[in-house]
């Protein structure tokens, strides 16, 4: 990393109707260094890039590039002054190659009209063994993992030249063992002198690669830092304006009667593979326990059939004692089951209905919602009214869809109508998922309550952090089987290497 | 500063690009409040003009005339007597608009839990054979049973028609637009049999044995007239029913478990399946519910003011597929479906009546309701358009819309 400025923004600011979402926000960006943008959601990053992308036009502050000052009207503007952005949602074309994705747009030619594939492949090639990715050039991209199309992204950009390259929350979608695979790509292309501008909420990751790192707040430049000397609580008083507790405080677990067990339980997945094979476990009244495992390896399918979402091939789940066969979604609710799904949006909430809707999304067809089915909207909105003040959700009341709010608002919804129905058994699978450092604070310290309560609690989550900051007792899932189970003290070490099938002891 | 909110309107690329037809016209529904179907409906009229206008003739004439020949000038000359055309003119528009509301409604019931129901016109065509056959029958009955038995019995016939779409989709996945379709075409062809010469409901008039038009249904089975005059088309009680079918559809639909279901479906069937709610259940009941109407819709025409019908009538029936229009520029609400079917009633009537050749080319009276039509299912079907337009009115002036959601700051 040298001292040199490629790009500065001065005084930024864009204001949409009734919203500051950039007021005079600052960031300079040295040649060949990782510049971590974190905030909050809505703090307005993603505005700020937005603008840099051209995709914005700023309603004041400048933008120098290289000294310059610079205005760009659109994408390909930025594009073509050397900027380059990962979006969080890719941009392929899956039954194109990965060579044919990225030379697109700008494909070499020859005969003067044909694609010269030879030599697109050749070139994205040699860019792949400069940068070390590892990505094979005639693959198709629906064939190859999400890590690997992420990697076909940085590539479209960098065979655009570009010399700064923005990644929009890179690691959302990465498992823990595709993001350390990214940071050592990030590494080796700031070696190369590639400005990279990395966004995220994820304190630890930035940590981990950023060399500066400004913190935005509610639209504001709140402090550019070196990575050096900052910590976890520093950034995270610097996000959200407060102190926050990163550690989620709780007494040791003073555990009851088994209230969800399950036996010997297999489940396929749609296309007929067992993804859950023969796995049994209890968890008690009074207890959290953790299920932790790289994403795909059973966990969907165990909670789907767990909760009557998908039939199981065999075995049995007992829910506060009570036998379950092929529980219906229906029966699994009115036996005692909770449950917190890991795609709120896609399942959790009817994004267009009320707030009051949704809470009563299980129980609308019973009193009081209805009688004789016959729906009396005023006790849904008088309920829901009770519980948007209980579980603090903002950004509405009873008549606002619930797509109006905040991911984090939106999760405290859907904890509000589980919890609210006092269910023996609460199943909450990646409950923080893309949430922010002040939801993800309420939400810990809400399963924790709602363990000391009585409630048994299974925590299912690819957020490793999170499994071993809440639970009693771990279990490791590895493709269908429950491989390793851990008292609430198991190292991460140890956790990590079961993840990937390789069960072995680490050495105290 | 108040918390960003995300706006549902704010990427209709992503949107369409994940969603069903259904989730995409549901949020190109969402979009602008009352203004994208009266902008629908202004645009469809300015292009329908220009119609007119290559044809020659003045389109504001034409539409006056239209207007005239709908009698909707009798709100203005309320005192005239009803026995003045323009009264009559008003009772043979909202006769067109019992029928519409109905099918209309049909469509609109299907939208709610995400289907597109195609087959307003085969579950017509069901309902009024039905209503034929049962009217025609029993002729020895008195009056309230035997009209009750006629609707009751073709309205459960359109709603067992639809609902052979609702199984087919619940249980193999077929596609309901394909299946009312194909439905559509054999209830055709089977109207065409039964009503043709030799079919099985041809009329039994020795001197009309080759005409391929029904017999009447028997007096009894006929519906009083409040408007008008009995035998001339009055407007029969038909019409109150059908006003009735809009305040069930609304109660069904917003004030009972059944309609709580059927738009959890309809918005989300993976947050429907999660809340307990039986998904498949409901596509085959929303899909029954859908087809009663359009059953209704045929039987209400038979006894309430065709009493009988013919091959060629089979042929040029288009109520169902009108009902789309009227669903959909009604936003398949209750309000929107009847302002919907009296408009497309008043165009359907108005364009037949009273047009002289010195405002419209004769030939195209009649399909400048169907061009109006097709440009209204078009721009909405087109909602990819309406919201493009609909979101760079708003970039450009972002500040006057305060009120507007806001797009995510970050």
């Amino acid at each position: 990393m040298s001292d040199e400025l490629v790009l500065e923004m001065r005084g930024i600011r864009k204001e949409f109707p009734g919203v500051v979402a950039n007021d005079d926000v600052s960031i300079q960006l040295r040649r060949g260094e990782v510049h971590a943008l974190l905030g909050e959601n809505g703090a307005g990053k993603s505005t700020l890039m937005n603008i840099l992308y051209g995709l914005y036009r700023p309603d004041a502050g400048e933008i120098r590039l290289n000294g310059k000052p610079v205005s760009f009207a659109s994408a390909s503007d930025a594009i073509e002054a050397g900027i380059g952005m990962v979006h969080q949602h890719f941009m392929l074309i899956p039954v194109m190659t990965v060579a044919e994705n990225v030379v697109l747009g700008t494909e070499p030619v020859k005969d003067g009209v044909l694609l010269d594939e030879a030599s697109a492949e050749r070139r994205v090639a040699e860019m792949a063994k400069t940068f070390n990715f590892a990505v094979e050039p005639g693959a198709l991209v629906q064939d190859i993992g999400v890590g690997q199309q992420q990697r076909v992204e940085i590539m479209k950009a960098l065979y655009r030249n570009a010399d700064i390259l923005i990644l929009d929350e890179p690691t959302a979608v990465l498992t823990p063992q595709e993001a350390q695979d990214l940071f050592e790509i990030l590494r080796t292309l700031r070696r190369e002198g590639i400005s990279i501008i990395f966004i995220s909420h994820k304190l630890k990751e930035v940590l981990e690669i950023a060399d500066r790192i400004t913190v935005l707040r509610r639209g504001k430049t709140i402090e550019t830092v070196p990575r050096e000397g900052a910590t976890e609580e520093s950034l995270a008083r610097a996000m959200v304006g407060r102190e926050v507790l990163l550690r989620v405080e709780k007494q040791a677990a003073d555990t009851g009667e088994v209230l969800l067990e399950v036996e010997d339980l297999h489940v396929t997945d749609d296309r007929g593979i067992e993804k859950v094979r023969g796995v049994s476990f209890q968890v008690r009244a009074g207890e959290i326990v953790g299920i932790a495992g790289v994403d795909g390896n059973g966990q969907t399918e165990l909670i789907e059939a767990l909760t009557g979402l998908r039939r199981a091939e065999r075995g049995l789940i007992r829910v506060g004692g009570r036998e379950l066969h092929h529980p219906s979604t229906r029966e699994a609710l009115d036996a005692g089951l909770g449950h917190i799904p890991e795609d709120r949006q896609r399942r959790g909430l009817v994004l267009e209905f009320s707030l009051a809707e949704n809470i009563a999304l299980h129980d609308y067809a019973t009193l009081p919602d209805s009688k004789w089915g016959w729906l009396f909207p005023g006790r849904l909105v008088e309920r829901a009214k009770r519980l948007i003040q209980e579980f603090d959700v903002r950004g509405g009341g009873p008549f606002t869809p619930a797509g109006a709010l905040s991911g984090g608002n939106q999760q405290k919804l859907v904890a509000a109508r589980e919890i609210s129905r006092d269910p023996q058994a609460l199943i909450a699978a990646q409950p923080t998922r893309g949430l922010d450092v002040g939801a993800i604070e309420y939400l810990h310290r809400r399963l924790v309550t709602e363990r000391d309560e009585g409630r048994a609690i299974l925590l299912v989550s690819l957020e490793l952090d999170e499994i071993l900051s809440l639970s009693d007792r771990i279990l490791v899932i590895y493709e269908g089987e429950i491989v390793g189970e851990h008292g609430g003290d198991v190292s991460e070490e140890q956790i990590g290497f079961e993840m990937v099938g390789v069960a072995r002891e680490v050495p105290a | 500063m108040s918390e960003p909110k995300r706006d549902l309107v704010e990427s209709p690329e992503e949107a369409a690009a994940t969603g069903t037809l259904a989730a995409r016209i549901s949020l190109s529904q969402r979009a602008g409040g009352v203004a994208v179907p009266v902008a629908t409906i202004v645009l469809a009229f300015l292009i329908g003009g220009l119609v007119v206008l290559a044809t020659g003739h003045n389109p504001l004439d034409t539409y006056r005339d239209v207007f005239n020949g709908a009698g909707l000038n009798w709100f203005f000359h309320p005192t005239t007597s009803t026995q003045g055309a323009a009264a009559y003119n008003l009772s043979q528009t909202l006769l067109q608009s019992t029928t519409l509301i109905l099918t209309g409604l049909a469509v609109a019931f299907a939208f709610r839990c995400g289907m597109f129901n195609i087959g307003g016109q085969g579950q017509y065509f069901v309902g009024l054979v039905v209503a034929n056959w049962l009217g025609v029958s029993f002729a020895d009955m008195s009056l309230l049973p035997h009209a009750l038995i006629t609707i009751v019995g073709a309205t459960l016939a359109g709603a067992a028609w639809a609902g052979i779409a609702g199984v087919l989709k619940a249980t193999t996945g077929a596609h309901e637009v394909i299946s009312t379709i194909m439905l559509n075409w054999i209830a055709f062809y089977m109207a065409s049999w039964l009503f043709g010469d030799g079919g099985p409901l041809q009329t039994s008039d020795p001197t009309r044995q080759t005409v391929p038009i029904s017999n009447d249904v028997a007096r009894s089975a006929q519906l009083p007239v409040i408007w008008g005059t009995h035998g001339f088309q009055g407007l029969d009680i038909g019409f109150l029913i059908a006003i009735a079918a809009l305040v069930v559809f609304w109660a069904l639909i917003n004030r009972t478990t059944l309609g709580f279901e059927v738009r959890a479906v309809g918005f989300n069937p993976d947050a429907a399946a999660y809340g307990g709610i039986n998904v498949k259940k409901n596509l085959i009941r929303a899909m029954t519910i859908s087809g009663a109407f359009a059953g209704l819709a045929g039987a209400l025409d038979m006894v309430g003011y065709l009493y009988h019908y013919g091959q060629l009538d089979v042929q040029v029936s288009q109520v169902g597929f009108i009902g789309i229009a009227v669903a959909l520029l009604g936003r398949n609400t209750a309000v929107g479906t009847f302002l919907g079917a009296v408009l497309f009633g008043g165009l359907l009537y108005g364009t037949t009546q009273g047009l002289s050749s010195n405002v419209i080319q004769p030939e195209l009276a009649t399909n400048l309701t169907y061009i109006i039509q097709g440009l209204v299912v078009l721009f909405i079907g087109a909602d990819l358009l309406i919201l493009y337009v609909w979101n760079s009115r708003r970039r450009l002036r972002p500040r006057r819309a305060a009120r507007a959601p806001v797009k995510a700051a970050a």
